[in-house]
């Protein structure tokens, strides 16, 4: 991976989201030597999406270990490791099979600073691809934002390009305590430019800050991980139609940057929410609720929608998937409709 | 409020002073040790097992007494709290098991780890906090381990990672201090405790399977104490073997209700890890007096004969003190001084407030 780290080091150079997050791991691990990671996959095979290519090569059984297919019993020792004083980066091929793992996620690592009266600190990553992909159907397309969001101890990430991904992956490894790094599949192929402050080996994105992606005047949209994109290609269609959207990137799902929000609804007066995830207790349901018990409240002129992933679990039939998900045209509309145009 | 206070108060305890007469008695007429034999522990996997014979010195002897008597008095002093309503919640008490606790750690050093589930005071108190400290975190106090936080359940110290809740999850973070003693490269064991019903999750057979793998230095000890809860381990497990769980992991069944069993036992895996051999397994065959928490009085899925019969022929802390005083380590007198000197109130004079 050295090789392809040289290589980005020329300004503007296109990074997909895969690079990125590897990029950002590497360092990591040449920094700290108790950093190290573990998981299905990551480390002879080069990681289920390649996502850990070149580093089992470069750091060797120690620092990348393949596991059993044991997420509870991994996830375990991960936390047990942290525990221990080291730093360990715990994968989960998708976060789906994190559920097998979710206790010692929630119990063993997010609580544990807290029971201890800050005794005991666990410095883990929790991290992979989270959310939707391509046609592989329901028990494989879960998004758990909203699941590990709901919990107090854990912080939450979710990043949407590669810029996002290589800072937060970094900050989560150098945080001291238990971070989900929420990653997406259909992300990890895609270039993106590489400002030149990403290429520096101590670039941090600050967990908990949005980022206002897309200056606006009329409407302010919200959203995470990869429906960022699409927001971002209905506010350019919305555009030309002289509708100005201000499109907001969460980077962070917990701790909430509301303030980012809410200062942008106080400017537009509009607002709506955008995710992959079921609409029950979602991310866009917290944003509204914050919102109304905030002061941008009365700055409201529509109620608030939201538009999320359809209340099913993922149909395989891909115009029954594609339907399931949030879609530019479905964005463009809820857009419409809040403006009452 | 003040008679709650008083209370606490009384059990709340610094370190007693020896009287200056006793070290001149001790010096002039008790054997400095004895040597004793100990039950032959069966082996799984295993060519030789720990020793049968063992020298116990009276110095050390002394301490295990005065930190079991310790624990036990502890513990008793928590039911009476609980039953007053001052600890809430859970309250899991080890009283009968206090040779597992004193005696796992006689044959570790302080550096190793250690890790258990929720029947954790006696563990608390052995790997290095006070008395003070862990009744505080009991009663909810700022001055807890845990500034009132854990409760019971959840009471961390320097290389003891508690107190945990969740049958069975203790096990793979075990197996993980374990990697971590091993990635660190210092020699570190991890001992990864869990009972007789924690032995059937699923989660425990993963991190056998890992730790055998990668040859991590983890000594899993299954407290076997007959009962998960109100279940016996016959209700419980196909194989009530423990000690043979771990299959491809070699491991010894020790008697848990003798200290001196469960310290050779404990030196014995541990120099086995040490030496890079990889995992081994201990089940420690003990009892608790106590049903499985202060909300069960254990009666109905055992018989109070047993009990009694328990306490009369296998108590760990009366097997200790016979065995001292019958090869003049110690006088009756001197362990009853300690005795006293745990239990009563002239060690509780100092502390008034709690906080």
């Amino acid at each position: 991976m050295a090789a392809v780290s040289g290589l980005m080091r020329r300004p503007l150079e296109q990074v997909t989201v895969r690079e990125a997050i590897n990029q950002g791991m590497d360092e990591e691990l040449e920094r700290d030597e108790k950093v190290f990671l573990l998981g299905e996959e990551v480390a002879q095979y080069d990681g289920a999406y390649k996502v850990s290519r070149g580093l089992w090569k470069k750091y060797g059984d120690k620092r990348i270990i393949d596991t059993p297919i044991s997420e509870m019993g991994f996830a375990g020792i991960a936390v047990g490791a942290a525990m221990a004083g080291l730093r360990p980066i715990c994968e989960f091929m998708t976060f789906n099979f994190s559920m097998q793992a979710i206790d010692q996620v929630i119990n063993s690592a997010a609580k544990t600073y807290y029971m201890s009266g800050g005794f005991q600190s666990v410095p883990i990553v929790f991290r992979g691809p989270n959310g939707a992909s391509a046609g592989v159907a329901a028990q494989h397309s879960q998004c758990f934002a909203a699941w590990y969001g709901h919990c107090p101890g854990l912080k939450v990430v979710s990043p949407w390009n590669s810029e996002d991904a290589k800072g937060l992956i970094k900050s989560a490894i150098r945080d001291n305590n238990p971070v989900v790094v929420l990653e997406n599949e259909l992300m990890y192929g895609v270039p993106f430019e590489f400002p030149s402050e990403a290429q520096s080996k101590d670039f941090l994105i600050p967990i908990g800050k949005a980022k206002i992606e897309r200056q606006g005047t009329h409407i302010t949209v919200v959203s995470h991980s990869r429906p960022v994109g699409h927001c971002l290609e209905a506010a350019t269609v919305l555009s030309k139609e002289g509708i100005e959207c201000e499109v907001i990137n969460m980077r962070t799902i917990r701790p909430m940057d509301i303030e980012t929000i809410e200062a942008s609804v106080m400017k537009t007066n509009h607002l709506i929410t955008v995710e992959g995830g079921w609409p029950q207790f979602g991310v866009g349901a917290e944003i509204c609720a914050r919102i109304m018990e905030g002061p941008a409240f009365n700055f409201l002129d529509a109620p608030a929608v939201r538009v999320t992933g359809a209340d099913v679990p993922m149909p395989y039939a891909k115009i029954l998937e594609d339907n399931s998900v949030p879609q530019v045209k479905d964005i463009i509309f809820a857009i419409k409709k809040t403006l009452n145009i | 409020m003040r008679k709650m206070l008083a209370a606490v108060s009384r059990v709340l305890s610094g370190v007693a002073q020896k009287p200056a007469s006793r070290v001149l008695v001790a010096s002039r007429n008790f054997a400095n040790d004895a040597t004793f034999e100990i039950k032959k522990c069966d082996l799984h996997r295993l060519e030789e097992g720990p020793p049968v014979t063992t020298v116990l010195t009276r110095e050390d002897g002394l301490k295990y007494y005065r930190m079991m008597q310790t624990v036990r008095r502890m513990e008793l002093k928590a039911d009476q709290l609980y039953k007053q309503k001052i600890i809430r919640g859970f309250c899991h008490l080890c009283d009968g098991q206090e040779a597992c606790c004193v005696g796992l750690e006689a044959g570790i050093n302080p550096t190793d780890h250690l890790i258990t589930a929720y029947r954790a005071h006696g563990f608390t108190f052995t790997r290095g906090l006070s008395v003070r400290e862990i009744l505080a975190e009991l009663t909810g106090r700022r001055g807890g381990c845990a500034k009132g936080k854990g409760g019971s359940m959840h009471m961390y110290a320097k290389n003891f990672y508690g107190g945990n809740g969740i049958v069975g999850a203790q096990v793979p973070l075990g197996a993980g201090i374990a990697l971590a003693c091993k990635y660190n490269g210092k020699d570190e064991v991890c001992l990864t405790l869990y009972g007789d019903g924690a032995a059937n999750q699923g989660q425990i057979f993963e991190a056998y399977n890992m730790a055998a793998l990668w040859k991590l230095p983890c000594i899993f000890i299954c407290e076997n104490n007959r009962y998960g809860m109100g279940t016996s381990v016959e209700r419980a497990a196909a194989s009530t073997d423990y000690y043979k769980r771990g299959d491809f992991i070699p491991g010894l069944r020790v008697d848990g209700m003798d200290i001196l069993c469960v310290r050779e036992a404990t030196r014995f895996a541990a120099a086995y890890c040490r030496s890079g051999k990889g995992p081994i397994l201990m089940e420690l065959q003990t009892y608790r007096y106590h049903g499985h928490s202060m909300s069960d009085p254990g009666v109905s899925y055992r018989t109070r004969e047993e009990i009694q019969e328990v306490r009369s022929k296998s108590d760990p802390i009366m097997l200790l003190k016979d065995r001292m005083v019958n090869s003049n380590l110690a006088s009756v007198e001197e362990l009853k001084e300690i005795d006293v000197e745990v239990r009563g109130a002239n060690q509780w004079i100092k502390f008034k407030s709690i906080s």
